[in-house]
């Protein structure tokens, strides 16, 4: 039965796209029925979760080929969290979307799409296999290109450009290295080759491998110096479009990255995670300095997509317990604080008539419902106690700190520092400062806008005031991140 | 064979990089098809050449003989083809609306979605 909710957890978006776009004809039916798939898949994400934490991982061997034959799906607490957040993050952002989207953009297939970018999401979470995983990578991939252009305007045509382009490059290294690593191996059952991938005498060309994988991820989970797609299309596309983008994407990257860092490439940790830290250190830091340099919404939001991610590199990159603990917190709190924000900037624009601070003001006066959900994830994102990225932060300042990595943490502190300054930048800008066309005539919002946005930011508060049970998860993801026999004798079974 | 071919992928990728370092658009993606090509084949020689038999399990055995032809490796290579494939016809249709809307498919004049500070 365990089984099943993780098969599932792909094949109901699956046949959401295939069933919204039967009734593409239909607009009603067609919102209705992508709504109802995406609770279901929130149902259904629920149940792995619950299957997971009661009986430990769950395995399936998709038909009956025994792994490392065939194609594993294999779900662990990581997995199994990261499914149940990208589920939440799906269903607020089209609930959103139905109060954005116009007919002509739902004529471009926004439904369809956004469930096979789901599809694509909730399969890297759960498979167990690197070539699924590369195959799970492409149908986001190309789920995603339509979703950037629906609209067409000139400015998300150029953004697609330079997203479509460096996509592709980080495509084909990923393709590249599982090829590698195939001919060293012979296997890509990831279980397999985290027995297998010691042994492998030819370290040379599995660094190399391993270094191009690392240059892949990277690439989609934006770290420094692959960045530069994300703050040049992100800002771009439908709101509800870039809030899952934001929220989701660069983050099925970092989720590969722990993945294959820490079950595959255990081999020469010291180098590896050299590599990683200098990287986390280097992404904070131009990230929040880049954010500092915007003026609009959602491209101060992107760059620091870019400097948050950072954050969860440095955990990975230090790598003990307690800070593997603090980069699946922040991935958990940041995915919702991240969409959140994208949602509000939604809003603020339909309020304000712009997403150039410049152009924009008089927002607390005249909605200050809106102040409010502005300032929790804000904050949150900022580091504020007791909001939920204020737990984040501070296990992972504390596990460099027990390690002595003291730029680390210095960096970390800095850039939680400057992203103050990004968030009281939009605070004033947006919302204190006069609007500079008069005062805001419009003052509220549809309510398909504000109740997604209210719940996520109800997370954020209930992640911040109740960590105890989120901190438990996450010491038994990070738990099992440490041990990487125990996901291959769970995968493999008895096999010697 | 294997060498050669080695030297075979490795004269792509480079033609690609080239190509993929310009700034017009339709030469990155002819750079990306020529690298999807070095790579379907890296691939392929990864799984071991061997050109004896087609790998069908002979009449009355149950696995297959010692010199038959690896057969994932071709599974991949044909997975990773019609992906390609699919990115690049989307990649290409970009190129052409570029064209249309942007006017250029240069991408250093490209400046709608980052527009260059005016002082």
């Amino acid at each position: 039965m365990n089984g099943w909710f993780a098969a599932l957890a792909i094949l109901i978006p699956l046949a959401a796209s295939a069933v919204t776009l039967l009734a593409h004809a239909r607009p009603k039916a067609q919102t209705a029925l992508s709504l109802g798939f995406a609770a279901l898949l929130l149902a259904d994400a629920v149940l792995l979760m619950g299957a997971v934490w009661r009986d430990g991982m769950v395995v399936v061997q998709a038909s009956a080929w025994d792994a490392p034959f065939g194609i594993t799906l294999a779900v662990d607490t990581l997995g199994a969290v990261m499914t149940l957040i990208a589920a939440i993050t799906g269903l607020a952002c089209l609930v959103y979307a139905t109060a954005e989207i116009a007919e002509e953009h739902r004529r471009a297939f926004f439904h369809p799409l956004s469930h096979v970018l789901l599809a694509g999401v909730c399969g890297s979470f759960v498979t167990g296999d690197l070539f699924n995983l590369y195959v799970w990578f492409e149908v986001l991939l190309i789920a995603s290109f339509g979703l950037l252009v629906i609209g067409g305007t000139k400015a998300q045509t150029d953004g697609a450009v330079k997203y479509v382009a460096l996509n592709l490059v980080a495509t084909s290294l990923f393709l590249f290295s599982v090829g590698l690593i195939y001919g060293l191996t012979g296997t890509l059952n990831m279980a397999d080759l985290a027995r297998v991938v010691p042994r492998v005498e030819n370290t040379g060309v599995l660094n190399a491998a391993a270094m191009m994988l690392m240059a892949a991820f990277g690439m989609k989970a934006a770290v420094f110096p692959l960045f530069f797609w994300l703050p040049a299309a992100y800002h771009t596309p439908l709101v509800s479009v870039s809030a899952v983008f934001a929220g989701l994407l660069t983050k099925v990257g970092v989720y590969a990255l722990m993945r294959v860092v820490t079950l595959i490439f255990t081999h020469d940790p010291a180098w590896i995670h050299g590599v990683l830290l200098w990287t986390a250190g280097l992404t904070m830091v131009t990230g929040v300095l880049g954010a500092a340099a915007q003026n609009e919404w959602r491209r101060i939001l992107s760059f620091h997509i870019v400097s948050q991610i950072g954050y969860m590199i440095m955990g990975l990159a230090i790598g003990t317990k307690l800070a593997l603990v603090g980069a699946v917190f922040y991935l958990v709190h940041h995915i919702v604080v991240k969409a959140n924000l994208f949602l509000i900037a939604g809003v603020a624009q339909r309020l304000a008539g712009s997403m150039e601070l410049k152009r924009s003001g008089g927002l607390y006066a005249a909605a200050p419902w809106l102040a409010m959900l502005f300032f929790i994830p804000a904050f949150s994102l900022a580091g504020f106690p007791p909001l939920s990225g204020f737990w984040a932060k501070f296990i992972l300042i504390k596990a460099a700190l027990d390690e002595r990595g003291w730029w680390i943490a210095a960096a970390a502190l800095v850039t939680g520092l400057l992203t103050i300054y990004s968030m009281t930048k939009i605070w004033g800008e947006a919302f204190w400062k006069p609007h500079p066309d008069g005062a805001i005539t419009v003052t509220t919002a549809p309510r398909a806008m504000t109740v997604p946005i209210a719940v996520l930011a109800a997370c954020t508060i209930v992640i911040g005031l109740f960590a105890q049970p989120f901190l438990a998860v996450a010491e038994r993801a990070a738990a099992e991140l440490g041990d990487p026999a125990a996901y291959a004798a769970a995968v493999l079974g008895a096999l010697p | 064979m294997e060498p050669a071919l080695a030297i075979l992928v490795g004269i792509l990728v480079a033609v690609a990089v080239w190509l993929m370092l310009s700034r017009n658009f339709v030469r990155l993606l002819l750079g990306f098809a020529m690298l999807g090509n070095g790579v379907n084949l890296s691939i392929f020689v990864a799984g071991r050449l061997s050109r004896e038999a087609p790998p069908l399990v002979v009449e009355g055995e149950v696995v297959l003989g010692a010199a038959a032809a690896n057969a994932l490796p071709q599974a991949l290579v044909l997975t990773a083809i019609v992906i390609g494939f699919g990115l690049l016809s989307f990649a290409l249709v970009l190129a052409w609306k570029a064209h249309e809307r942007l006017g250029t498919v240069r991408t250093d004049e490209m400046r709608v979605a980052e527009p260059e500070r005016t002082p």
